[in-house]
């Protein structure tokens, strides 16, 4: 136990440190690696408290896949310039913006953890026993039946916002050289070679 | 307080009888995949430090150790050095989980694919790290190129991982071993295994995917500005990664430590000893790829993994998943 207990707080102080150097260092991309760390003693804490299965979902999706296209943006701002114009620049609008968002994000906070009720059973599921099976199987127990609706709808999301974030970014462009495989591999000698009679000092004319 | 010492004792000498051998056979491995590129191109390869050249990669790592490590006066230092801490410690890490035989293992844990996944999925920032904190223009580009090519394989894997887990009904790579008893998924899996092993070559940024370090145009991609033991560090790490990919795969497809067949005188073969082969025959595939295959190109690459790999495995899951569920053979009781 005294192990466990060392453990817990070992990994709550690194998460609690590296959240609050996530919003006070000056470099974007140091930010982003404390906020990795703050995703990685988070997984830790739900792998302590026995959801293995959340645990390395994190890892797995905030830290191997979300985290690393945050750091893919932020390396490529120019962060020495931000760090005038963001601070200390005359005509910063983010900062009343920023103020705003965390006020609002503040009082939403207030309003859910105001509504926690502790429970006593947790167990309130027509399909959940308690048994020896494991955490995963037991997630999707629950997610595949009493969820389902929930579940799919957050599919519908995530489907919707892929789409408008490719929209959002595709543009056709004219005039680029692509290279169609099928085209380059169906083509042959007869088609594409042709012998010329050159006449002397005339030259031919090359069509392409 | 004693107890704790006794366990932190005998959980450290585990650890230790895991590292060793994994540091020593990384060392081997270099050699083998060095003399396998040198034979395919008719050349002798490393053949001189010690019997066969066996002690090249020592050799060559005690030349690494006695070099100084130049770090850019521009270089983020802190990033700088962790770095290749990271890629090294992340490769080593993810074997605490891998199952030698039935007995051996060091964390036999519930979730050890989705483990081996994550921290396979990790390996990304010894590398963005590297690229980022070198300041220069080659390792940026470098990184950026393998942030997203190793960001495209994994989402192929993971869908691959889903279609075996489909089979076996649980996460833990001892089960996952004992469900092919009887059939080894590499036969019903097959075109999955093939996908599985392009991605891993992907994963692991060799080639013919290896543009992160394409020398033809990116110098050494991320490793150009480390030098001495560093270097030395991303280098082991990747090749530590090579072998997790390799362990993947045989535990996943063929079988982990299960021999070929159950008769009298093929399982004499102790167990640890067919999981090193399976691993070792993975490995010598991966080396002639290296040596045979010539490099892609960067758009055909993300072509291949999103719009080849992607959907085809999707499109395998589906018929995996109907076909468990027409034969009623889903694992864990009936639906």
């Amino acid at each position: 136990m005294l192990t466990h207990t060392l453990f817990f707080y070992f990994f709550s102080i690194i998460a609690i440190f590296s959240s609050l150097m996530v919003i006070t260092s000056r470099n974007t991309v140091n930010s982003v690696f404390f906020l990795i760390l703050d995703f990685i003693s988070v997984g830790c804490l739900f792998i302590m408290v026995g959801a293995e299965f959340l645990g390395m979902i994190i890892l797995i999706v905030y830290v191997g896949a979300v985290a690393v296209l945050f750091l893919f943006v932020v390396m490529m701002l120019n962060v020495a310039e931000q760090k005038q114009s963001w601070f200390i620049g005359k005509k910063s609008t983010h900062i009343p913006t920023g103020l705003i968002v965390s006020v609002l994000i503040f009082l939403e906070l207030l309003v859910v953890v105001g509504g926690w009720k502790q429970k006593d059973n947790l167990m309130n599921s027509s399909t959940l026993e308690i048994s020896n099976i494991s955490n995963t199987h037991q997630l999707g127990l629950v997610m595949y039946t009493d969820y389902i609706l929930y579940f799919q709808i957050a599919g519908v999301i995530l489907l919707l916002s892929m789409i408008g974030a490719i929209l959002l970014t595709f543009r056709k462009r004219s005039g680029v050289k692509k290279q169609n495989y099928f085209k380059q591999i169906s083509r042959d000698p007869e088609s594409s070679v042709q012998l010329l009679k050159v006449e002397s000092n005339k030259g031919v004319k090359i069509d392409d | 307080m004693l107890e704790y010492f006794q366990i932190l004792g005998n959980e450290l000498y585990k650890i230790v009888f895991l590292l060793v051998p994994m540091l020593v056979s990384v060392a081997m491995i270099v050699w083998l995949d060095r003399r396998v590129w040198g034979l395919v191109q008719k050349r002798k390869g490393p053949n001189v430090v010690g019997p066969f050249g066996l002690f090249q990669t020592i050799a060559d790592a005690l030349k690494y150790i006695f070099k100084e490590i130049i770090i850019p006066a521009s270089a983020n230092k802190v990033v700088f050095i962790l770095a290749p801490i990271v890629t090294m410690t992340l490769a080593l890490v993810a074997w605490a989980v891998i199952p030698i035989s039935e007995q051996i293992v060091l964390a036999d844990i519930n979730v050890g694919i989705l483990y081996l996944f994550a921290i396979s999925s990790l390996g990304v920032y010894g590398i963005i790290m590297g690229g980022w904190a070198s300041n220069s223009k080659y390792p940026f580009l470098g990184a950026i190129r393998s942030a997203a090519q190793m960001v495209s394989y994994e989402v192929s894997i993971g869908i691959i991982i889903i279609n075996v887990l489909l089979c076996v009904g649980s996460l833990n790579l001892k089960d996952i071993v004992l469900a092919q008893k009887d059939l080894w998924y590499v036969i019903p899996l097959f075109p999955m295994f093939v996908i599985f092993f392009i991605s891993a070559l992907a994963e692991t940024n060799r080639p013919p995917f290896d543009l992160p370090e394409a020398e033809a145009e990116l110098v050494a991609g991320y490793q150009t500005e480390y030098s001495g033991m560093m270097y030395a560090m991303f280098w082991l790490g990747e090749y530590a990664n090579i072998l997790l990919m390799c362990a993947m795969g045989s535990i996943l497809f063929l079988g982990g430590w299960l021999p070929i067949l159950d008769v009298y005188p093929i399982n004499l073969i102790p167990a640890p000893l067919w999981m090193i082969l399976k691993i070792l025959f993975l490995f010598l595939l991966f080396a002639l790829i290296k040596a045979i295959v010539p490099r892609y190109r960067y758009d055909q690459l993300m072509r291949l993994g999103w719009k080849i790999f992607l959907p085809f495995s999707l499109i395998y899951l589906v018929l995996t998943a109907s076909f468990l569920f027409y034969f009623n053979k889903l694992p864990n009781g009936n639906f």
